[in-house]
């Protein structure tokens, strides 16, 4: 614990067998037209252990969104190294669920279609497979919505089929890219519970993005902060919260204080 | 669904407020009014007026013409089943070639952005070229028979599939892609699965414009030159004055665009989703 409160300076330590992610000065350079180029992220190190909860936090432009994308797969990052299960990330993986910003499910496809979408795609929809979709939609209570389209569904429950697509692959890590953000306060809040819900049931590791600090304070075991210009891993603050965590925590003086100090060095960057 | 009249019991009667909106059906009833003043007045004027019967002639004469012309054999020169029949034949044959092209020319170019800003200037100049001009152009290259026609409608029934299927393709949420691709999806299967669905609201808004333009550009090339069809009757009615006939082939004209028109948009709200 005491080693990943300050992942910047820990790069000779070799990875321990329950860290799942481990990052090592990762660097994203994008290519611009005067040949500068623009630092999307600028070393950053951290490792993520199993079954953990973090939160990544940061302004627009922090990297945040790029670092998310890199793990995802989709893109690839300039030096340094990143590895899941010590095997570096250089492609999607069905080991990594992506749950993301708007639902993004697909209109002319049935909820149960969406969600085996992934395994349509990877030619491996089995009697289990679609076992486990029917079961995973029954704890996020679409229970009877599989024949659906995603229009009839609303906001919230869409963004439930897309976290049960994720999960349908059944995959080790899970990342979230700020995926309540278009929902509504009493909505995003009952989302927040039933991530944590699925979370201590699956026992999976999720890595979510937020712009919000409260949400990320909620949910998380450890939140990372982040700096825009180029982009830092400014601080890892661990949440020392009790688990399983309940909406009043959130009026909790401890609370307050978490968020205070994250907020704190948000705002150290300059204006808001 | 919650049951209506529930709401209905528990709304305090109030004589004042309206709860039914216009009705459709007192819409329809004024449409349909408005066909029969003019049959009324059309009627009125042609058979007890002063327009001669060589500029709008009666309605009965056109209706006779209808009946004469759908009674004749088929192989009678003035037969209107076998004239719509070709004219029908070309604006299909046009319709179907010319959106095949224009929807695989418009996903090539989409896909490719290099020929897409290569090629793209000459996709705008063509299209801003009135392609009615090459019509005679066409019958000079291809003679009198169905190829001429055909060739008008591809080139005027292409050019709103490739716009539309460029529009649709660049149309497709980034999101959905990005979905596909942590699925480790192929370009293949990026394309049948994502991006093609994805387009079909803008495909097939191009094939409802294209569905009209077809019978359009068929009638303008049998009026360029052509051995039957619609277009080439009209031409020889108008030019023996026979109005009667020239009001006929127009009647048939309309109800087959109402038609085309009326069953492309019942298509295009299918694939809406």
């Amino acid at each position: 614990m005491t080693a990943m409160t300050n992942p910047q300076t820990d790069t000779a330590t070799p990875a321990t067998p329950d860290v799942l992610i481990s990052s090592r000065h990762l660097t994203k350079i994008y290519p611009t037209r005067d040949g500068r180029g623009v630092r999307a992220l600028d070393d950053v190190s951290f490792d993520v252990r199993d079954g953990e909860f973090i939160s990544i936090v940061g302004r627009s432009g922090c990297g945040k969104s790029t670092l998310l994308k890199i793990l995802s797969g989709l893109l690839d990052h300039t030096r340094g190294d990143i590895t899941l299960n010590g095997r570096p990330i250089d492609g999607p993986d069905p080991d990594i669920g992506v749950v993301f910003q708007s639902p993004t499910l697909l209109p002319w496809l049935t909820i149960t279609q969406n969600v085996l979408f992934p395994n349509k795609i990877r030619r491996n929809i089995t009697p289990a497979v679609r076992e486990r979709a029917q079961s995973l939609l029954a704890t996020v209570g679409l229970d009877g919505f599989g024949d659906r389209y995603p229009k009839e569904l609303s906001g919230g429950m869409q963004q439930r089929a897309g976290i049960v697509r994720a999960l349908v692959q059944d995959p080790e890590l899970l990342l979230m890219d700020e995926p309540f953000g278009a929902l509504d306060a009493m909505t995003r809040e009952q989302m927040n519970l039933e991530v944590l819900r699925i979370w201590e049931e699956s026992r999976k590791t999720i890595i979510f993005v937020t712009h919000s600090i409260v949400e990320s304070v909620f949910l998380s075991d450890r939140v990372f902060v982040m700096t825009p210009r180029p982009g830092r891993l400014a601080e890892v603050v661990d949440i020392d919260l009790p688990r399983p965590r309940t909406l009043d925590m959130i009026n909790s003086d401890a609370f307050g204080s978490y968020s205070g100090w994250i907020r704190k060095l948000l705002e150290a960057e300059g204006d808001f | 669904m919650t049951d209506m009249s529930a709401i209905d019991a528990s709304m305090p009667k109030d004589p004042e407020l309206k709860l039914t909106t216009p009705s459709r059906r007192r819409e329809r009833a004024m449409s349909f009014g408005i066909l029969l003043s003019i049959l009324l007045i059309w009627t009125g004027l042609t058979n007890f007026g002063s327009i001669p019967a060589y500029v709008i002639p009666p309605p009965q004469s056109v209706f006779q013409w209808l009946i004469e012309g759908f009674r004749v054999p088929l192989s009678d020169a003035s037969s209107l089943w076998y004239h719509t029949g070709v004219t029908m034949w070309e604006a299909f044959l046009g319709f179907v070639v010319g959106s095949a092209l224009g929807i695989a020319m418009g996903f090539a170019l989409a896909h490719w952005p290099v020929a897409e800003r290569v090629l793209y200037p000459y996709v705008v100049a063509f299209q801003a070229l009135p392609k009615v001009a090459i019509a005679p152009l066409l019958v000079v290259w291809f003679g009198f028979g169905l190829d001429a026609k055909v060739l008008i409608v591809v080139v005027m029934t292409f050019f709103p599939l490739l716009v539309n299927s460029i529009a649709g393709y660049h149309a497709v949420e980034e999101e959905r892609i990005e979905l596909a691709r942590v699925c480790n999806a192929s370009e293949l299967q990026i394309f049948r699965h994502i991006i093609l669905p994805s387009s079909m609201p803008f495909i097939f808004a191009g094939l409802h414009m294209a569905a009209v333009i077809s019978l359009l550009a068929a009638i303008v090339g049998e009026f360029v030159g052509a051995k039957a069809g619609l277009g080439l009757l009209l031409l020889q009615y108008n030019n023996s004055m026979q109005m009667g006939g020239v009001f006929a082939v127009l009647l048939i004209l309309g109800v087959l665009g109402f038609l085309l028109n009326y069953a492309m948009q019942k298509l295009e709200a299918w694939f809406s989703y």
